[in-house]
């Protein structure tokens, strides 16, 4: 099928699905959710429900919109080069309004059946990544994964806010772990993925900075880490059933970062201790959040104080 | 359009019709159950 027609096509609906990135979608709804549950106070089934559907819609609608403008350095990339757009499956601009119709829509239904001040929130997130991270900054800096890390930092307060209907400090701080959490989690990655970003122009730090500059800094975000997985347990915001795992969990992640932190890879490397601490950061965070739920539930439960 | 593609063609229109009639139903149900919890606050 040449180009001519397969724009004429109508896309398959399967692409328009994966444009909203639903790989990425699993974390944000499983955050969102937790957050939402670890509240205090009570929201009805349905409307918790809604919370977290108008999340993954906001989530989906600004992946969609970072995929209509990124279409061109994707197709210079092999591991994107395949993605509806610049594989020429889609017109992009049926991509992007699609992208604005989820984004408009999910903000609006939570507005309505939620809160204005869950949804103004959403708002920001998706304007935040779609515009300020994808069309500013992520070509620009080579801290583009620290701003980028923000966006995702956002379901958990989100969902925090969509059951008590305002910002403490709880929601801050959860939006503060996932802050602080995705440059060594991706910093980890990008150092034994010998991606193409280069090639495309856009500045990753172990391209810009170095090897040595981003293991350094691996290591100065997981100490930051400690203290601030532990503050909600430190503020009072949590137990310490909550408050000891956050700080295994953190000093384990420390001690994964250590190795890391003072190697040099030579040729042929296999990056033993750079995918050990990749692979435990998901773990961590899942665990993480999964242990301030159980928290929240135990004390509404009196299980104990 | 050759026939093959006509019937391509015809294939996606139709499956794209099945998942917006499917989500539309879905927010139908959604938004009467907001509506009915909402009016109980």
């Amino acid at each position: 099928m040449n180009a001519t027609t397969a724009t004429r096509m109508p896309a398959d609906w399967r692409d328009f699905f994966a444009l909203t990135k639903p790989g990425v979608m699993r974390l944000v709804i499983f955050t969102g959710l937790c957050g939402l549950l670890a509240a205090p106070g009570h929201i009805h089934p349905v409307i918790g429900f809604t919370a977290i559907l108008c999340i993954a819609l906001g989530a989906g609608g600004s992946a969609v919109l970072n995929q209509w403008w990124e279409a061109e350095i994707d197709a210079g990339m092999k591991r994107t080069a395949n993605r509806p757009l610049p594989a020429g499956r889609m017109h992009p601009v049926d991509a992007r309004d699609f992208g604005i119709a989820l984004s408009v829509a999910s903000v609006a239904l939570m507005g309505v059946a939620v809160g204005w001040l869950a949804a103004s929130i959403l708002a920001v997130a998706i304007v935040y990544y779609a515009v300020v991270y994808t069309m500013w900054l992520k070509p620009r800096t080579p801290q583009n994964i620290v701003i980028g890390g923000g966006a995702g930092a956002f379901p958990p307060m989100i969902g925090w806010v969509a059951v008590t209907g305002d910002i403490t400090a709880m929601p801050l701080l959860l939006f503060a772990i996932i802050f602080f959490w995705t440059p060594p989690h991706f910093w980890a990655l990008a150092l034994f993925v010998k991606s193409d970003y280069a090639k495309v122009g856009i500045p990753m730090m172990p391209v810009v900075a170095g090897e040595r500059a981003t293991r350094r800094q691996i290591l100065a975000y997981s100490i930051l880490l400690v203290p601030i997985a532990g503050a909600p347990w430190f503020i009072g915001g949590t137990g310490a059933l909550y408050g000891v795992t956050a700080l295994a969990l953190s000093l384990a992640f420390l001690a994964l970062s250590v190795p890391v932190a003072f190697r040099e890879a030579g040729e042929g490397d296999a990056m033993k201790p750079e995918k050990r601490l990749f692979a435990y950061s998901i773990l961590y965070l899942f665990a993480l959040f999964a242990a301030l739920v159980v928290d929240a539930l135990a004390r509404q439960q009196g299980w104990f104080a | 359009m050759t026939p093959e593609e006509e019937a391509e063609y015809r294939r996606r229109q139709k499956s794209r019709n099945l998942v917006l009639g499917g989500l539309l139903l879905f927010f139908v149900v959604l938004f009467y159950a907001i509506t009915i919890v909402r009016m109980g606050d």
